[in-house]
């Protein structure tokens, strides 16, 4: 029992900081969804129904973006009451990627280093997997798992070959991340045109739809989008969570990441912990990519990555660089981005929204002072902040 | 001009750095202020200069009390800082160093530097300076920046002269020069402050000692004081400046160094051609001042340095080549020069600091996978057995004080079979009860029969611990002679001369 | 052996590695493009754009003597290198040479029976590169004092958002100009308060600005400028001054002077910041902060004073690099149509090592790129466009990994000051 307050304390005072930068990001930009509205703004000489205004104008927004995220009871009539689920399950289809890229970008800062390439990465796991999954005919299973291992690998390929240039030149990884994503960008575009991904008889740039082999199975039913792919992306941040407390060589990433000078002493290589990093981040985001072409994709576009490599940073920057945490704010980003969609149906208000409330909440945990300030709390806790370290870093 | 500092307190957290000190130096004088690292020197000194400020206390200048809150306050009141790093911009001339924060401009804003070359020619002649204003601060030798600082300071009239440990970085040469411009500056009516923790320099230079030991005034001495009265003024007890060394017997050569060059990455040699032998039970120790290429032979030994040229060989194995792990495995204990950077993990526990270089061999992983709670058991014993003062192994190392930091590289290092230890400046920043504990500990492992390679730029160490000593200058051992050798012979082959007196062993 | 030498002695050697580099280059250019292409058909330059003098309408060649021609001229460049090594002297001229003869090589050989308008490649290229070089002297400003700005997207986001925006609401192209400094400076205020006042880590702020910036302006875009376009986004755009005389000259008239007024305010710019940052105080004490603002505190500089209105005027100046993508070229404003550019500014910058003129050229160079890439795509030339279009990115790479020479960024960039920083 003791215990577990202990955990409760524990757990009150870890969230305390993200909770508040949260609703602080919520009020903003609630002011700035009120003040954008043409509603609120024909009643500017009405101060109190301006304000009564703005504030069902708001009610309504966020309210759409509840039911467009987990739960709508409209979309039970006529249905079971399963299907009110539906927001749910899209919020887990968009999460899924999600996880697995912020993964990829908490994996990183556990290292030191900053992987703005989790985009770039994501494309070629998508184009690896994409391809396996249309050019082969394989058994069930066995056809599944070589796409998404194929995904992975060249994914971990082209991130792995960030880390080697900057063991071996010193190259920063910030700005060969930055231009290996407009790199793969075009890549995609290019490879889209060529025989080997145009589908028979086609011009459009999207290459065919991946086999049924190949495809992660549905967890609940056709109607909802839901697949196995969650399980893959549950099982990674496992994964990373055992890479980084339980083995040697999460030690030796831990060490690199905290004081590189010291671990090259003690005789850690650090030059093997940037390639191994930057190879198991390709290779998490580029699963990432797989699992968004053989899960709910199937057939891949040149648009395919959207902003999953850049919302990662975000993921895990929310997610405090830990596997849990990523987990958490990768579903909590995968709501606000599939709520938006409705939000923006319903309610007329744009799904951008949502960039500003994600970057409003990174800032202002990235500023703790800040929240204290404007929230008069003296001891938030704040665990060790994540930094980059700069160019000469 | 006098100078004065009334009640002076600061307070770091928990941590009192300066409890109500007074202080007063006088035009003309020369006013040591001797104490241990971590006394509270510096940080009054940054007070005086406004780099931080005080809780309580005044600040006088002849009498009236001036508030000092900014640098340029301090410059305005006539007083000039030579800091221990010093406040150069590596990549600007000297004149462009010394009008930053002076700036005269012409027409558009354009700097003038002409008044600052001329007065630099002015007051390099005034005190025999030889400075090129024109010269790029980074390709000057360290004596030379440290004069650009001093002439920084008295082109902008500074009649009170605070010099932060100055000497840390020079020959014993360059520290005589040093001493004597001192001198100069005094008998023209400078008041200087000297900050130290050098007796010898304090006898020679000071007409005045005032002595703070944890940040609290303790009391004052004349030049005339013996080392030891100062010694032990400046610890708060007895010490014996030197420990006890029994005889020994000297065994076989474990570590052979054969014509090693070392360069750097533009493909300059940092070491030239150095050879030398560490035999069993015996300490070699490596003399010399700061940056003549100590640090990256000590580094070379474990393959941290690239491009080494010549031969290692460690009880007859050739190691030079080997990765960094291979090189401990080999057998060798290194505790690096900087604890906080190469040595220690700050935001690691002390527990997993213990087992950086091992956590791959067992009992600490099986595998790839790691065992925390053997990590924890075997550090429970380290902190018993090296008398590490803390709450818990699971602390993050950065909540100890310097002593037991270093504490803890000396437990991880001496904790697995090696045959060579090497302490590069193994009590640089420490306390004196840390250093004798690190001296003994050190004696401790030559009397078992390890070979023991000691780097130290101070020559009382060297002097304590040494059975050989040999003396690098600019890249290159100068000679290798026995610990009967006296200071003033060390002191010029430190400085670069091989005087005929000086035998080798 | 002193320092400098040594230093020097290593600039020398990298020197000769560069030159060994392209002089192969220009050896291979000679034998595929010179020999190896089709010799019949012409590859013609058209060098009029309408306003200027008329001195020569165009000029053509046979596409295989073109290359030829240029492929010796870029051996020549390099001769001139070698003598200029030897005689001490830097490569600059030499690898100016180098690259151009390399580049109309490649061009004569590519556009075989096309048309190319040559005046109008130049000036595009120049266009494409006004957003990038006001970007780059963002960047500039902002590292120099020792604080890393990878907001630049976003400021040339919000300038051209609000340019347009306000140039539309009030018809005046002018105006539109003139609140996108503020613009800029907004966003760049936001940088300064978080970096400097709360010392956010400086990458992951700028990082989180852009995504700020481009969610704002979509959200703003689709909730007021699509619904309400005809107020709100149909903003007039600048008409370009043409200069006495110098517009009139041919080739450069058109490219360099007969231009809008964004373009001049760009020379303005670039002149201006070079200038002071390496010949007034303020430039002295940005540079000192940058690199080592505990010794410019010790003599009494407020670094974090200086380092906050330096962001401020790089915000100023990206601001105005925002305008020219709405009132500068097509007035109205578009979802996110910035497009990365403040990305590549930053790669300009780096490439450029940190330099106002290095900074310029990489601009140019991309610029270059991509106009090239878009002239080449549309008169039908057989390469990928895709391709063209990684050249900066490429380039970048390379740079960064020291196959060029190292590129050292101010030793303070991107670590926040405070004063007893170690307690």
């Amino acid at each position: 029992m003791n215990s577990l307050r202990k955990l409760g304390t524990k757990l009150s005072q870890v969230a305390a900081l993200p909770f508040l930068s949260f609703l602080l990001a919520f009020f903003i930009s609630g002011i700035l969804i009120a003040v954008s509205d043409s509603r609120v703004l024909k009643l500017a000489g009405h101060p109190w129904q301006m304000i009564k205004m703005a504030g069902t104008v708001i009610g309504n927004a966020y309210l759409a973006l509840f039911q467009g995220s987990i739960f709508d009871i409209n979309l039970t009539h006529g249905h079971s009451f399963f299907q009110g689920f539906y927001p749910l399950s899209e919020t887990i289809v968009t999460a899924t990627p999600l996880i697995l890229t912020g993964l990829s970008v908490a994996l990183a800062f556990q290292s030191g280093l900053f992987n703005i390439g989790a985009q770039g990465q994501f494309v070629f796991g998508a184009i690896g997997a994409s391809y396996i999954g249309f050019h082969y005919s394989l058994p069930p299973v066995l056809h599944l798992l070589i796409s998404l291992a194929g995904g992975a690998l060249l994914a971990s390929i082209w991130g792995g070959f960030v880390g080697l240039l900057k063991a071996k030149t010193g190259a920063h990884e910030v700005i060969v991340t930055i231009m290996m994503n407009y790199i793969a960008g075009y890549f995609i575009l290019w490879i889209l045109k060529t025989k080997a991904f145009l589908r028979p008889g086609r011009i459009d740039p999207m290459a065919p739809e991946v086999g049924t082999n190949a495809r992660l199975p549905h967890l609940a039913g056709a109607d909802l989008r839901i697949h196995a792919g969650i399980f893959v992306a549950l099982l990674a941040a496992l994964f990373v969570w055992w890479l980084l407390t339980r083995t040697t060589m999460g030690f030796k990433f831990r060490s690199v990441g905290a004081n590189a000078s010291a671990a090259k002493t003690a005789g850690i290589s650090i030059a093997y912990v940037t390639t191994a990093t930057m190879a198991l981040c390709g290779a998490l985001a580029g699963l990432g990519g797989a699992v968004h072409v053989l899960g709910s994709e199937y057939a891949m576009t040149a648009d395919i990555a959207g902003s999953f490599g850049f919302d990662a940073i975000t993921v895990a920057l929310l997610g405090r660089a830990k596997p849990v945490g990523t987990v958490f704010a990768a579903l909590l980003f995968g709501a606000l981005r599939t709520g938006g969609r409705t939000m923006q149906s319903n309610t007329e208000t744009p799904l951008d929204i949502v960039l500003v409330i994600q970057a409003l909440i990174v800032l202002f945990i990235a500023a703790p002072a800040l929240v204290r300030y404007v929230f008069r709390i003296k001891n938030l806790k704040t665990s060790a902040s994540i930094t980059s370290k700069g160019w000469n870093g | 001009m006098s100078f004065e500092l009334r009640g002076i307190t600061k307070t770091f957290g928990s941590l009192v750095a300066n409890d109500s000190i007074d202080l007063k130096v006088e035009a003309g004088e020369i006013l040591a202020i001797l104490g241990e690292n971590g006394a509270g020197k510096s940080t009054l000194m940054n007070i005086a200069y406004g780099l931080l400020q005080a809780d309580s206390g005044t600040i006088l200048v002849d009498g009236k009390e001036i508030s000092i809150n900014e640098p340029s306050d301090a410059l305005a009141a006539g007083i000039g800082m030579v800091h221990q790093h010093f406040m150069l911009i590596p990549v600007f001339t000297v004149a462009e160093n010394i009008i930053l924060g002076h700036e005269r401009t012409g027409r558009a804003g354009t700097l003038k530097l002409e008044d600052a070359r001329a007065a630099i020619k002015k007051v390099s002649e005034e005190f025999g300076f030889d400075v090129d204003p024109d010269a790029i601060v980074e390709e000057l030798p360290v004596g030379v920046q440290q004069r650009v600082e001093i002439i920084k300071a008295l082109i902008y009239n500074a009649k009170v002269l605070i010099l932060d440990e100055p000497t840390a970085v020079l020959t014993p040469q360059e520290t005589d020069d040093l001493l004597r411009i001192m001198k100069d500056l005094k008998a023209k009516g400078t008041a200087i402050i000297f900050i130290t923790h050098k007796l010898r320099e304090v006898k020679i230079a000071a007409d005045r000692i005032s002595i703070i030991r944890r940040g609290k005034v303790v009391g004052s001495a004349q030049p005339s004081a013996s080392q030891e009265e100062l010694a032990s003024l400046m610890v708060g007890r007895e010490v014996t400046l030197a420990p006890d060394k029994t005889a020994h017997t000297i065994g076989d050569v474990i570590l052979s160094v054969k014509d090693i060059v070392i360069k750097d990455h533009t493909g300059r040699d940092i070491v030239s051609d150095i050879s030398f032998d560490v035999c069993a039970g015996e300490v070699l120790a490596i003399a010399g001042v700061q940056g003549n290429g100590q640090t990256e032979v000590a580094r070379a030994l474990i393959n941290l340095e690239d491009h080494i040229v010549g031969s290692m060989k460690l009880d007859g194995v050739e190691i030079n080549g080997f990765s960094v792990h291979k090189s401990l495995d080999e057998g060798i204990a290194f505790i690096p020069e900087s604890r906080e950077l190469d040595g220690l993990i700050s935001s690691f526990s002390i527990a997993e600091n213990l087992v950086l270089d091992v956590h791959t061999q067992a009992p600490y992983a099986k595998g790839i996978s790691l065992s925390p709670s053997q990590i924890r058991a075997e550090a429970e014993k380290r902190i018993i057995e090296f008398d590490i003062r803390t709450q818990s192994v699971s602390d993050p190392v950065s909540s100890l004080s310097g002593g037991n930091k270093q504490k803890v590289v000396l437990a991880r290092e001496l904790s697995r079979p090696v045959k060579l230890l090497i302490a590069s400046q193994p009590t640089r920043g420490l306390d004196v009860g840390s250093i004798e504990f690190v001296h003994e500990r050190i004696l401790a492992e030559r009397d078992a029969g390890r070979a023991v390679l000691l780097f130290s730029t101070e020559l009382d160490e060297v002097m304590a611990l040494a059975d050989r000593i040999a003396v690098m200058y600019r890249g290159k051992i100068l000679a290798i002679v026995n610990s009967d050798v006296t200071r003033d012979q060390l002191g010029l082959l430190m400085a670069g001369v091989v005087s005929a007196g000086a035998k080798s062993a | 052996m002193s320092t400098s030498k040594i230093l020097k002695s290593a600039t020398r050697k990298r020197q000769e590695r560069i030159l060994i580099v392209i002089t192969l280059l220009s050896l291979a250019s000679l034998a595929k493009f010179g020999f190896a292409s089709n010799t019949h058909l012409k590859t013609t330059f058209g060098f009029v754009l309408g306003r200027e003098w008329v001195w020569v309408h165009e000029w053509s060649v046979t596409s295989a003597h073109g290359s030829f021609i240029f492929s010796i001229l870029a051996l020549l460049g390099c001769g001139l290198g070698y003598w200029m090594l030897r005689s001490g002297k830097k490569l600059g001229l030499s690898s100016a040479l180098v690259s151009f003869g390399l580049l109309m090589s490649f061009v004569c050989w590519a556009a075989a029976d096309k048309f190319i308008p040559f005046t109008g490649l130049l000036q595009g290229a120049l266009l494409l590169a006004i957003p990038l070089i006001f970007g780059s002297m963002s960047g500039l400003l902002c590292e120099r004092s020792g604080v890393i700005n990878i907001a630049i997207e976003g400021q040339l986001l919000a300038g051209a958002f609000v340019s347009g925006v306000v140039a539309s609401l009030t018809h005046q192209a002018g105006l539109g100009l003139l609140v996108a400094p503020l613009a800029g400076a907004l966003i760049s205020l936001l940088l300064a308060i978080f970096a400097i006042k709360f010392s956010v880590d400086q990458v992951i702020l700028g990082f989180v600005l852009n995504v700020f910036v481009i969610g704002l302006t979509d959200f703003l875009y689709k909730k007021l400028l699509i619904p309400y376009q005809a107020t709100w986004n149909t903003g007039p755009t600048f008409s370009n001054i043409q200069i006495p005389i110098l517009g009139k000259l041919p080739i450069i008239g058109p490219v360099l002077f007969d231009q809008t007024i964004i373009v001049y305010l760009m020379y303005a710019f670039v002149a201006i910041i070079t200038f002071a940052l390496f010949k007034t105080k303020w430039g002295l004490r940005t540079r000192a902060v940058g690199e080592h603002p505990t010794a410019a505190d010790s003599v009494g500089i407020d670094v974090n004073k200086l380092r906050f209105r330096n962001v401020l005027l790089a915000g100023v100046v990206a601001g105005v690099g925002g305008a020219y993508f709405t009132v500068g070229s097509v007035g109205s404003f578009g979802k996110e149509m910035t497009a990365g550019a403040g990305f590549i500014a930053l790669a300009a910058l780096i490439f450029g090592k940190w330099s106002p003129m290095g900074a310029l050229a990489a601009a140019l160079l991309f610029g270059f790129a991509d106009k090239l890439q878009q002239t080449l795509s549309i008169i039908g030339v057989a390469i990928p466009s895709e391709f063209m279009l990684m050249v900066p990115y490429i380039a970048t790479i390379i740079a960064v990994s020291g196959l060029v020479g190292r590129v050292r960024a101010p030793a303070a960039d991107g670590v926040a000051y405070s004063r007893g920083g170690s307690h």
